[in-house]
């Protein structure tokens, strides 16, 4: 297994993932693209801001590509992740896989985006039209 | 790097999210007694700090790892406070 494990200032660039996760022996290729919503529950979304603890950040999504290649036969396994302040319709995350079968893909592409919402160190604050919160922070 | 006296031991938190905002700070060091663990440096941030108690759950990590509440902190680590994550 390969993987591409990006934090970057830069806006994200699907197809150029699409392309690194195509290879010859992959019949199934899944990419997923977070895109940011005007909304939150009832509230009107400006924009997001985005930190990490990149170091530990960057272990943590190449910790998890690891588990998921022994659950199932990835090829190629992508997570790339944007930083800093995105308006609305901009990519944030973009998780690909490639596998043989279509059902791997599927579910490897499912599982990462999952684990990266729970174990990797990123948080994005919501600036709405009248202030704005850490999503998570509190319940 | 702050010099270390035998009886404290001085540690360098970062801080991310709320609580940076808590901290007011993204960096902040702290002096606990030698041998404290993960657990002791939750209790003495809560004091610092009484609004950490409003924070559903936070967790900590040494050197880039997340860790649990019995570990024991070394002089030289990194530590970090990690409140819940919300990447994607």
């Amino acid at each position: 297994m390969e993987s591409q494990i990006h934090l970057t200032d830069l806006p994200l660039d699907p197809s150029g993932i699409h392309r690194y996760l195509s290879t010859p022996a992959s019949g199934g290729i899944v990419v997923f693209t977070g895109t940011v919503r005007d909304h939150n529950q009832d509230l009107r979304v400006i924009r997001l801001e985005f930190e990490a603890y990149e170091p530990m950040a960057i272990k943590e999504m190449e910790r998890l590509a690891q588990v998921c290649s022994e659950q199932w036969p990835c090829h190629r396994i992508a997570i790339h992740h944007r930083l800093g302040v995105l308006g609305v319709g901009e990519i944030p995350v973009v998780i690909g896989v490639s596998t043989a079968h279509r059902q791997e893909a599927f579910a490897a592409c499912q599982f990462l985006i999952d684990a990266l919402k729970v174990h990797v160190p990123i948080w994005k604050k919501e600036v709405f039209t009248d202030g704005s919160q850490w999503v998570s922070a509190h319940p | 790097m702050k010099t270390q006296s035998p009886d404290t031991l001085s540690v360098r938190i970062l801080a991310f999210g709320i609580a940076k905002d808590i901290l007011e700070d993204n960096v902040i060091w702290m002096d606990l007694e030698p041998g404290s663990k993960v657990s002791d440096l939750k209790s003495a941030l809560m004091e610092a700090f009484p609004a950490f108690e409003k924070l559903q759950y936070v967790r900590f990590a040494i050197n880039e790892s997340y860790v649990t509440d019995d570990e024991i902190i070394l002089p030289d680590d990194e530590i970090a406070i990690i409140p819940p994550v919300s990447g994607g």
